[in-house]
C-alpha cells in the first residue's frame, strides 16, 4: 500500500463519514461540519491524484481544483452558518423542524 | 455587419454581463431594478447573436485565458448550449419584467427583496456559464454558483419555513455536488483530463469508471430532484417568492439535468449503461405517476405546480433508457424539447400562481374561485400553460412525448408508453381540478389592481410555450449542431 | 394562387382571438369589430379558395415542425366542404353570440376562446396529414373547455369535467394510435385511396388494432354510443357554444376525422378488404336508433336536441361505412346539412331561453304566437331533421337509402325508416305544442321597437340558416352546392 492509495483511501473514508453524519445528525452545526468533512475527503482524493505525476513532480491541476473547491466550500459554509443562526434566532431550535404544512395564509 | 456579429465572443459576454450586473446591483441597490432590467433586455439579443455567430460560421471552441486544453477552460458552443442559453434568456427576461411588478420600489426599508436582483443575476450568469462549460470541473463550479444563488433566493422570504427550506436545499446541493466532484476526481486520476470531448474519446469500460459514473449521476440526480430524491423540491419551490419559484422550477433543475445529459451522451457512451439507464427510467416512471398523484392531492396551487415539476422531471429521465440504437436521436431531441417547453410553461404557471397569491392573499386552490373575473387573463395564462404541461399540441411537450413514444416503440419498450400516456391523463386531471376552481363564477368583494408587467409577460410566455411545437423546427435544428446524436428523429420499423 | 392563403385563413381567427384576450371587458366596439372582421375576412378568403379548388387547383403548404415531421395544410374538396361550413356558420354564430351575451360578464375570455375554437376547427378542415390533424384536433379540446364551463356554475363545471375526461381520454388514445401508425407506415399524408394499403401483409394485424383505436378515439367527439355521455351534459353551455359544438366544431371534428381515416389513410377498398367497416356500420346504426329513442324522453329542449345530434351524426358514419359511392354522398352531404339544420334549432332554442326564459318543452305551449319568426325557423329545421322533402335532410336520407340498397345491405333502409319515425315522434309533438296549443299564460310583451320578437342579432342567424335548409334541398344540384362537392369527393375516392 503506497502513499497515494493511503491518501485516496482516507479521503474516501472521510467522505463516507461525512455523508453518514450529514444524513444522521440533526443538529445544524454538526450537519455543516459533516458537509465540510465530506468536502475535505474529496479534496484529499484530488491531492492524492496530483501526486501521481511522472518524475516526482506533482500535477498542478488537481491542486488548482482543490483551491477552487475550498473557496466554494467556504462560501457554502458561510451561507449555511448564517441561515442556521437565523433559524436559531427565529425558532430557538438547532434543528430543521419538520412542519411541512406550516401555514402561509 | 455579419463579420462584426460573428467575431464577438458572445458566449463570454453572456456569462460576464449578468455577473457584472450582479456586482453592480449589489453596490448600487437604488438602481438595482434598472440595471437588472437592462441586463435582462440585453441577454436575449446576445443569445440571438450567439446563435447567429454559430450558425453563420464554423466557430472554433473557445478557450479562456489562452491556455490549451487540458489545462485551459474550454467553452462549449454546441447546439445544446445555444438553445439553453436562448431559453434561459427568454424566460429570464420575462421573469425580470414580472419581478419589477412583484417587488415594487416603494418597499425602501432594507428588506430582503432588496437582494433579489443581485442574486438573480448571479444565478443567471451561473446558468449561462454552466451551459457553455466544456470541462467537468468547470461544471462543478458553475453548478455550485447556481446552487448558492438559489439557496439565498429561497431564503429571501425570510420566514422560518423559507429559511429551513433554503438550508435543506443547501445541504442537498452540497451533497450532490460533492458526490459529483468525487466522481470527477476518480476520472481525472485515470485519464488526467477533464475535457468532455477528450474524455468521451478515451474512456473505457472499467469498474473504476463505473464507480465514477455512478457517483456523478447520483449527485446530479439528487440535484435535479428525481424520485425518490425529490423530497426537498416542493418545500424549496413553494417557500420562495413567485419569480424565484419560477426560476427554480424552470431553470435551476434543468441546469443539473443538462450536465447529466452531457455526461450521458458525450462522456459515458463507451460504458455499458443499460442497467443504470433502466434504473433511471424506472425512477422516472415512478416520479411521473407519484408526482402527478401528489399534485392531485394538493390544496395549495404552488405545491401542486411543484409536484407537477417532479412529474415532468420524470419524463426527462425517460431519455436515458429510450436513447439506444436507432432511437438515440429521437429520445435526445425529445428530452431537449421537453426541457425547453417545460421551462417556458412552468415559469408562466408559477408567475400566474404568484399573481393569484398576490391578489387573493393565499395560494389555496379554492381561492381561485372567481379568478376568472376582471383578472381573468391569469386564468387564460394558466389554461394555455396547462396545455403545455399536459402535453397537448401544439406545445413542445406534445412533440417531445411523440418522440418518446416513437423511441419506445422502436426499442420495444412498451411499458414506457403506458406510463407516458397515463401520466398525461393524470396531468390533465390535476390541471382540470385547478381550472374547475378558476372558472367558478363567484363575486369577489374587491379586485386588486395588477401592474401590467405582472399581467402580460406571463401571457406572452404561455403563448410561446403553447406554440413552441409549431416553431420547434429552428430550435431543434440549432440543438442538433454538434449534438452527440444525428437524425433521423423518427424511426420507422417494418414487421 | 398563393398557398399562403391557407395560413391567412388560419390566422384570420387566431390573431383576433389572441388580441381579444388582452382587451378589457368594456371595449365592446373594438371586440365586435375584431370578431366580425375576422369572420368576414375568413369567409372572403374561403370563397377565393373555394373557387380555385372548384377548378381543381389544390393549395398545399408544408411547414417544417421537426426534422422529420411537417405541418401540412392542404385544401382539397373534402376540406373545402367542412371549411366552408365552418367559416359560414362561424360568422352567423359570432353575430348570434354578440347578441346573446350582450351585457354578460367575461366576454373577452369567451370570444378569445371562441376564436381559438374556430381556428382549431379550420385547422382540422385544412389538415393535409394525420399529424396536423391530431395537432388541431387536440387544440380544439382545450379551447372548447372554457366555453363549456363559461357560465361558471357548479353544474357547468361538472359538465366541463366530464367533457374533459372523455375528450382527453380519447385524445390520448388518438395520439398513441397516430404515433404507432406513423412508426409503421411512414408519413401519413391524406391521399385518396389511402397510404397504408401497400404495407406488408404481416402488419395487417397491427393495422386492424390501430384502426379500432382510431375509431374509438375519434368516436368520442363524434358521440358514438357508448362514448356520447359528455354531449348531453355539455348542454349547460351558452346557446351559441352549443350551436357551434353540435353543428361545426366538436362533433363534426370527430366525424370528419373518421371520414379522413377511412377515405384518406386506410382507403375505402383497403378498409373493405380488412373487414373494418362492417362493425363500425353496426355501431353507427345502433347509435342512430339509440340517440333517437333517448331523445324521446327528454323534456329539456336542449337535451332533446343533443340526443338528436347523437343520432344524426351517426348518419354520416353510416353513409361512409357503406362503401358505395351513393351512400358516401349521402353521408358526406349530411355533414353539411345536419350542421345547418342543427344550428338553426339551437339558435331558436337559445332565443327561447334568452327572450322568454323557456328551457323545457312543456313550457313551449303556443310560443309560436309570441315568436312567430323564430318558431318558423325552428319548424323548418325540425322538419328538415325528419327528412321531409324538399328540405335538406331529405336529400341526405335519400342518398343514404339508395347507397344502402346499392351496397346490398337493405337493413340500412330499415334503420333509416325507423329513425325517421322516431325523429317525427320527438319533433312533431313539439311543433304541435308551438303552433296548436293554447298558451298557459300571457307572454310578456316585447319591449323592442315595432313589437319585434327579439333583437336582430338573435333573429337574423336562425332565419338565414332556416332559409338555407330550404335552399340546400331545393337547389341541391346547382354549382357549388354541398351535393355538388360531395359528388366530386366521392368520384375522386372511388376513382370514377
Amino acid at each position: 500500500m503506497n502513499t497515494v492509495s493511503l491518501y485516496a483511501g482516507s479521503g474516501i473514508i472521510l467522505f463516507s463519514l461525512g455523508l453518514h453524519a450529514l444524513l444522521i445528525r440533526r443538529h445544524l452545526l454538526r450537519k455543516i461540519l459533516a458537509a465540510n468533512i465530506m468536502g475535505s475527503g474529496v479534496f484529499m482524493v484530488f491531492i492524492a491524484m496530483g501526486a501521481r505525476g511522472e518524475s516526482g513532480v506533482a500535477d498542478p491541476v488537481p491542486q488548482a481544483m482543490v483551491l477552487t473547491g475550498i473557496v466554494v466550500s467556504l462560501c457554502f459554509t458561510a451561507v449555511a452558518i448564517v441561515l442556521a443562526v437565523r433559524i436559531n434566532k427565529l425558532t430557538g431550535c438547532t434543528t430543521l423542524a419538520v412542519d411541512e404544512e406550516s401555514s402561509i395564509d | 455587419m455579419t463579420e462584426l456579429i460573428v467575431q464577438q465572443n458572445w458566449f463570454v459576454w453572456m456569462t460576464l454581463l449578468p455577473l457584472g450586473a450582479a456586482v453592480a446591483t449589489f453596490l448600487a441597490p437604488g438602481q438595482a431594478r434598472w440595471i437588472g432590467l437592462t441586463t435582462a433586455l440585453f441577454l436575449p439579443f446576445c443569445a440571438l447573436a450567439a446563435i447567429a455567430a454559430t450558425v453563420f460560421s464554423t466557430a472554433q471552441p473557445l478557450t479562456v485565458g489562452n491556455w490549451p486544453t487540458p489545462l485551459g477552460i474550454e467553452l462549449r458552443t454546441d447546439g445544446l448550449a445555444l438553445v439553453m442559453l436562448a431559453v434561459t434568456a427568454l424566460v429570464g427576461f420575462i421573469i425580470s419584467c414580472y419581478a419589477l411588478g412583484y417587488f415594487p420600489p416603494r418597499q425602501h426599508h432594507l428588506s430582503r427583496t432588496h437582494y433579489f436582483w443581485p442574486l438573480w443575476l448571479f444565478l443567471w450568469g451561473g446558468c449561462n456559464a454552466l451551459f457553455v462549460s466544456g470541462d467537468l470541473f468547470n461544471l462543478y463550479v458553475t453548478l455550485e454558483l447556481v446552487s448558492l444563488a438559489s439557496v439565498a433566493l429561497i431564503a429571501l422570504e425570510g420566514g422560518k419555513a423559507a429559511l429551513a427550506a433554503a438550508l435543506r436545499y443547501l445541504f442537498i446541493g452540497l451533497l450532490g455536488s460533492l458526490a459529483y466532484l468525487l466522481g470527477v476526481g476518480i476520472l481525472y486520476a485515470t485519464y488526467a483530463t477533464l475535457d468532455i470531448t477528450l474524455l468521451g474519446e478515451i474512456i473505457s469500460d472499467s469498474r473504476l469508471n463505473h464507480a465514477a459514473m455512478s457517483l456523478m449521476i447520483a449527485g446530479l440526480v439528487l440535484k435535479s430532484a428525481l424520485f425518490p430524491l425529490h423530497f426537498w423540491l416542493p418545500q424549496a419551490h413553494t417557500m420562495a417568492p413567485a419569480p424565484v419559484s419560477a426560476v427554480l422550477s424552470a431553470l435551476v433543475v434543468k441546469a443539473a439535468y443538462v450536465v447529466l445529459l452531457r455526461l450521458w451522451f458525450e462522456v459515458f457512451p463507451a460504458l455499458d449503461t443499460l442497467a443504470i439507464g433502466h434504473l433511471l427510467g424506472l425512477l422516472g416512471c415512478v416520479a411521473i405517476i407519484w408526482g402527478s398523484l401528489m399534485a392531485l392531492r394538493q390544496e395549495r396551487l404552488k405545491l401542486l405546480i411543484a409536484y407537477s415539476t417532479i412529474a415532468q422531471i420524470g419524463y426527462l429521465f425517460l431519455v436515458f433508457p429510450l436513447a439506444r440504437g436507432e432511437a438515440m436521436a429521437g429520445a435526445w431531441v425529445g428530452g431537449v424539447l421537453l426541457m425547453m417547453t417545460h421551462a417556458c410553461g412552468k415559469a408562466a404557471m408559477f408567475l400566474m400562481a404568484g399573481t393569484i397569491h398576490h391578489t387573493a392573499g393565499s395560494d389555496r386552490i379554492s381561492r381561485l374561485a372567481g379568478a376568472g373575473g376582471p383578472i381573468g387573463v391569469q386564468v387564460v395564462v394558466f389554461t394555455l400553460a396547462a396545455a403545455t404541461i399536459i402535453g397537448l399540441p401544439p406545445s413542445g411537450g406534445f412533440f417531445a412525448k411523440w418522440l418518446f413514444i416513437n423511441a419506445a416503440l422502436a426499442t420495444g419498450q412498451w411499458w414506457y408508453i403506458a406510463i407516458i400516456l397515463s401520466g398525461t391523463l393524470l396531468a390533465a386531471a390535476y390541471i382540470a381540478r385547478v381550472l374547475g376552481w378558476a372558472f367558478l363564477d363567484v363575486k369577489r368583494s374587491s379586485y386588486p389592481v395588477i401592474p401590467w408587467v405582472m399581467k402580460w409577460p406571463p401571457l406572452a410566455l404561455s403563448v410561446i410555450a403553447l406554440v413552441f411545437g409549431l416553431i420547434a423546427y429552428a430550435p431543434v435544428q440549432i440543438a442538433l449542431i454538434g449534438a452527440p446524436v444525428s437524425v433521423p428523429l423518427l424511426v420507422e420499423f417494418g414487421p | 394562387m398563393n398557398d399562403l392563403i391557407l395560413l391567412a385563413i388560419l390566422s384570420s381567427s387566431l390573431l383576433p382571438g389572441l388580441i381579444i384576450f388582452t382587451l378589457p371587458e368594456q371595449s365592446v366596439r373594438l371586440r365586435t369589430i375584431l370578431n366580425l372582421g375576422g369572420a368576414g375576412v375568413k369567409l372572403l378568403l374561403v370563397a377565393v379558395l373555394f373557387l380555385h379548388v372548384a377548378q381543381r387547383e389544390y393549395a398545399e403548404l408544408r411547414l417544417p415542425l421537426l426534422p422529420d415531421m411537417e405541418l401540412v395544410l392542404r385544401a382539397d374538396a373534402l376540406s373545402l366542404l367542412f371549411l366552408t361550413l365552418s367559416a359560414f356558420l362561424w360568422l352567423l354564430t359570432t353575430i348570434y353570440a354578440i347578441g346573446y351575451l350582450e351585457g354578460s360578464p367575461h366576454r373577452s375570455r369567451f370570444f378569445g376562446f371562441f376564436s381559438l375554437c374556430v381556428s382549431a376547427t379550420t385547422g382540422i378542415a385544412l389538415s393535409g396529414d394525420m399529424v396536423t390533424f391530431v395537432v388541431f384536433y387536440e387544440m380544439l379540446t382545450i379551447s372548447t373547455y372554457p366555453l363549456v364551463v363559461h357560465r361558471g356554475t357548479p353544474a357547468a363545471l361538472h359538465a366541463g369535467r366530464i367533457y374533459l375526461a372523455y375528450t382527453l381520454g380519447g385524445g390520448v388514445v388518438l395520439f398513441f394510435a397516430t404515433v404507432w401508425l406513423r412508426a409503421i407506415a411512414g408519413p401519413l399524408d391524406f391521399r385518396p385511396g389511402g397510404v397504408v394499403s401497400a404495407l406488408d401483409p404481416t402488419l395487417y394485424g397491427s393495422l386492424t388494432i390501430i384502426f379500432a383505436l382510431l375509431i374509438l378515439s375519434l368516436g368520442v367527439k363524434a358521440a358514438l354510443v357508448p362514448l356520447h355521455i359528455w354531449l348531453p351534459n355539455a348542454m349547460i353551455a351558452p346557446a351559441p357554444v352549443s350551436a357551434l359544438l353540435h353543428a361545426v366544431a366538436v362533433v363534426k371534428a370527430g366525424a370528419f376525422g373518421i371520414i379522413r381515416v377511412i377515405h384518406d389513410i386506410y382507403g375505402i377498398n383497403f378498409s373493405v378488404e380488412l373487414n373494418l367497416l362492417f362493425p363500425l356500420a353496426l355501431l353507427a346504426a345502433f347509435t342512430v336508433i339509440y340517440g333517437s329513442i333517448r331523445a324521446l324522453s327528454q323534456n329539456d329542449l336542449k337535451r332533446r336536441l343533443a340526443f338528436s345530434t347523437v343520432s344524426q351524426v351517426s348518419y354520416i358514419l353510416l353513409g361512409v361505412t357503406m362503401a358505395t359511392p351513393l351512400a358516401t354522398i349521402g353521408g358526406l352531404v349530411h355533414l353539411v346539412h345536419q350542421g345547418v339544420m342543427k344550428i338553426t334549432l339551437f339558435f331558436c332554442a337559445g332565443n327561447l331561453a334568452e327572450t322568454l326564459g323557456i328551457h323545457k318543452i312543456d313550457e313551449m305551449d303556443g310560443v309560436g304566437r309570441r315568436m312567430p319568426w323564430t318558431m318558423a325557423a325552428f319548424t323548418i329545421g325540425a322538419l328538415g331533421m325528419i327528412g321531409l322533402p324538399p328540405l335538406a335532410g331529405f336529400i341526405s336520407k335519400w342518398y343514404l337509402g339508395l347507397g344502402g340498397l346499392a351496397a346490398d345491405q337493405p337493413w340500412i333502409v330499415l334503420v333509416l325508416i325507423g329513425s325517421t319515425l322516431l325523429n317525427s315522434c320527438y319533433f312533431l309533438p313539439v311543433l304541435h305544442r308551438i303552433w296548436f296549443v293554447q298558451p298557459r299564460q300571457n307572454w310578456p310583451p316585447s319591449a323592442l321597437r315595432c313589437g319585434r320578437e327579439t333583437t336582430w342579432a338573435l333573429l337574423a342567424p336562425p332565419l338565414i340558416t332556416a332559409f338555407l335548409v330550404v335552399a340546400l334541398g331545393l337547389l341541391a344540384h346547382s354549382f357549388g352546392s354541398p351535393l355538388y362537392w360531395v359528388e366530386l369527393i366521392a368520384a375522386r375516392e372511388y376513382g370514377l
